[in-house]
């Protein structure tokens, strides 16, 4: 996590973070020109700690994109960034092509943009609609319009195929992780998000409730929602993964479509910062290690 | 610790326990496995499977109010086996009359104990809030009596919002806010008291009659009557009506049978408090009948912070910052805001509490317990049903729990037990129904 001494790094890494929009551009001719969400030199120091280094990254819409590395990479102080917990010390972020600052997690949202924490952020004690709608109560006459809120989680996990669960007037806290999850996701989704990123959506569950939370994943993207997912697990992460964003020590050292990545060459780029089976891959991994070495 | 990835290390923890569990859950989710802890009200199809998912809620630790109205009734029953004035009009008005404080004490507590907080304060909040409201009423040209309930109200309201504007700034745990504030307000009782009512021995009269009536008037029986097939009238209406619009909606609504039966134990419970208060219970020629006023306030008070808590967006997120503070932030929820509503409501319910103590005591006087009326307050509170951890428990409950209380203490004088009896059975039932409480969560937990 700590760049200390590599000052130089940065110029170089920040000359190769020109590419990644001609990437996207050149992956996917379906899409607009520009990605949904866009990051240019992002960095973030926790005083003399550089915790992110100059991270472009390219997040289209429609995929999705993610984003894997080692524990103290960054990862998570990346999606902090874009969710506006914190705020990054350097670089732009785009949205739509037009840049924004996210000073906060309700700047965050009012963009689109909603996170699913690892710890899911659900009361226990209330229900399914309850905790689907919380901040975001419809009114009628001052008093909560419980038949609109539950109409609208229920219509939103109808979206979104959940059916496992038995009445959305249970209360979260007898859920299973898998379920609990898919509450999580969809309070994100029916706030129109327009990218939805997910911190370690699978870790602790079994092995059915991971299968419903990565078709849910897949099916938020051919739903045309931006999908970030932060995780360990490489199976899981080459199952549903459009794109792959390898971070190594605060900084992004490789992206590109999945299909030019395979796992051993994940595990070495998230291990060493580079990866020698991985000459072929011009866009993506030998432009990370190009930075690397400075 | 920025960097660091939370919860890494624990990927692989859900192991195979989680998997059964889920995939059992998955399957055959019928079998109600899932919804131990959730409303039996918009599950179930039918009476029975009401009955079956309210009792099992029960093993789980949500018990809902029956339990605590069973416990009412074994209390009753006893008392009534050793001393057959127990169930006499005279003694049950009287047993109303003297609960009334308590049970609005714990109605303020519910407010504080959702947010996983507590106030040891309401006590003396509650007799400085009584001691303003007479010293506004005191002199030879005093105003309106509710200008000085307004007055008083405001200050317990803005004694306790001052409490929990420094427990939401600072940061302090409010056992701690709330204890200097109860040691703080018995100060300020004594002196304001010295102030508003010099050389009085340490009393403040009440002169205000209609303030005296809560404790001391009754309605006539005709508008007993009136007030009561109003009251039950109003409810099963809103009752019905939720229920014909969810149907009309295709969501799912309780079995009409619940419906109708709940409706039929709210008329019950009406015409058995209206029957027993028109009885006359006077002594000797005078007659005296009627539901005495302060039915009402509490009735009023009952409904209006009921729909507060269950039907506007205060009262959800108030729920969801005692469920999951960080999940309600998350949401945009203003905690700072709604913790010191919480209290500013906490204190202007105890404030009312006040009120109807020193409407008993026609006076407020510096030996006034606070100490002991909160943890009254919060035993009434945690009897009925409330959680001291948050986010669980209802503003009925807490009225039943009060109820409790109330019925010990005027049982046991009627046995003509004293205060040491008295507070040996308090903390019997006290701790027998956090203990009960506390096994059907870890049963639920552990299943």
């Amino acid at each position: 996590m700590v760049n200390l001494g590599k000052p130089d790094d940065a110029p170089p890494a920040n000359a190769g973070g020109a590419p990644p929009g001609e990437v996207s551009t050149q992956q996917e001719p379906a899409d607009p020109s520009v990605a949904l969400l866009e990051l240019r030199g992002i960095g973030k120091s926790f005083g003399p700690v550089h915790a992110l280094t100059n991270v472009d990254l390219d997040i289209p819409a429609g995929q999705v994109t993610a984003l894997v590395g080692d524990n103290g990479a960054g990862k998570t102080t990346l999606i902090k960034c874009i969710a506006g917990i914190w705020e990054p010390s350097g670089g732009q972020i785009r949205w739509d092509g037009h840049p924004v600052h996210i000073r906060s997690p309700k700047d965050a949202t009012a963009l689109g943009i909603a996170t699913v924490y690892q710890d899911l952020a659900l009361c226990d004690n209330l229900d399914i609609v309850q905790n689907m709608m919380l901040g975001h109560e419809p009114l009628k006459f001052g008093i909560m319009d419980e038949i609109s809120m539950e109409r609208t989680a229920k219509q939103t996990l109808k979206d979104l195929a959940v059916t496992t669960v038995r009445s959305v007037r249970q209360t979260v806290g007898s859920l299973s992780g898998g379920q609990r999850q898919s509450v999580a996701v969809a309070k994100a989704v029916m706030l129109e998000a327009r990218l939805v990123i997910m911190d370690e959506p699978t870790a602790a569950l079994g092995v059915s409730q991971t299968e419903l939370v990565l078709s849910l994943i897949t099916r938020l993207a051919s739903r045309g929602h931006a999908v970030v997912v932060i995780s360990h697990n490489l199976n899981d992460v080459f199952r549903v993964a459009d794109r792959i964003a390898v971070l190594y020590l605060g900084q992004l050292v490789a992206q590109g479509p999945a299909t030019e990545f395979d796992p051993q060459s994940v595990v070495e780029i998230m291990t060493t910062g580079t990866s020698s089976r991985h000459n072929g891959n011009q866009t993506a991994a030998s432009r990370g290690t190009n930075a690397l070495e400075g | 610790m920025a960097p660091a990835d939370r919860g890494d290390m624990d990927t692989e923890t859900g192991g195979p326990v989680a998997l059964v569990s889920d995939a059992e859950r998955m399957e055959g989710a019928a079998d109600g496995a899932a919804v131990t802890t959730s409303a039996p009200d918009l599950i179930a199809d039918s009476l029975g499977e009401y009955i079956r998912i309210w009792f099992r809620r029960v093993r789980s630790g949500e018990s809902g109010v029956l339990p605590v109205v069973l416990g009412l009734i074994v209390i009753v029953i006893y008392f009534q086996i050793r001393s057959h004035l127990f169930l006499s009009a005279g003694n049950l008005v009287n047993l109303i009359t003297q609960a009334a404080f308590i049970v609005t004490f714990g109605m303020a507590e519910v407010f504080v104990l959702l947010l996983g907080e507590i106030d040891l304060s309401v006590g003396y909040n509650a007799a400085l809030g009584a001691v303003v409201t007479l010293w506004i009423l005191s002199g030879a040209h005093p105003p309106p009596w509710w200008v000085g309930v307004i007055g008083g109200l405001a200050f317990c309201a803005a004694y306790a919002g001052l409490e929990g504007l420094i427990i939401t700034w600072l940061r302090l745990p409010s056992f701690v806010v709330t204890l200097a504030g109860y040691l703080g307000g018995f100060g300020l009782l004594l002196a304001f008291i010295d102030m508003a009512a010099p050389n009085s021995g340490g009393t403040i009269r009440m002169t205000s009659s209609v303030l005296n009536a809560i404790e001391g008037g009754s309605m006539s029986p005709a508008a007993s009557w009136i007030v009561m097939i109003a009251a039950v009238a109003v409810a099963g209406l809103f009752m019905a009506l939720r229920d014909i619009n969810r149907r009309r909606h295709k969501l799912a609504a309780p079995p009409i049978t619940v419906t109708v039966l709940k409706i039929a134990a709210m008329a019950v419970a009406g015409v058995v408090v209206v029957l027993i208060s028109n009885t006359n219970r006077g002594v000797g020629f005078s007659v005296v009948e009627g539901v005495p006023w302060v039915v009402l306030v509490i009735l009023g008070l009952l409904v209006v912070w009921t729909i507060l808590l269950n039907r506007t967006r205060f009262g959800r997120y108030v729920y969801a910052i005692g469920g999951n503070a960080e999940a309600a932030r998350r949401a945009g929820v203003n905690l700072s805001r709604i913790r010191i509503a919480a209290f500013m409501l906490c204190g202007l319910t105890a404030g009312v509490s006040g009120i109807i103590y020193s409407s008993n005591l026609s006076g407020m006087s510096s030996n006034f317990q606070g100490g002991q009326y909160v943890l009254y307050a919060v035993a009434a509170a945690v009897i009925g049903g409330v959680s001291l951890f948050g986010g669980r428990g209802r503003m009925l409950g807490a009225v039943l729990g009060g109820l409790v209380v109330g019925v010990i203490y005027n049982g046991l004088q009627l046995l003509g037990l004293g205060a040491a009896a008295q507070n040996i059975w308090t903390a019997g039932v006290l701790l027998g129904a956090v203990t009960v409480d506390a096994l059907a969560r870890r049963s639920s937990a552990t299943s």
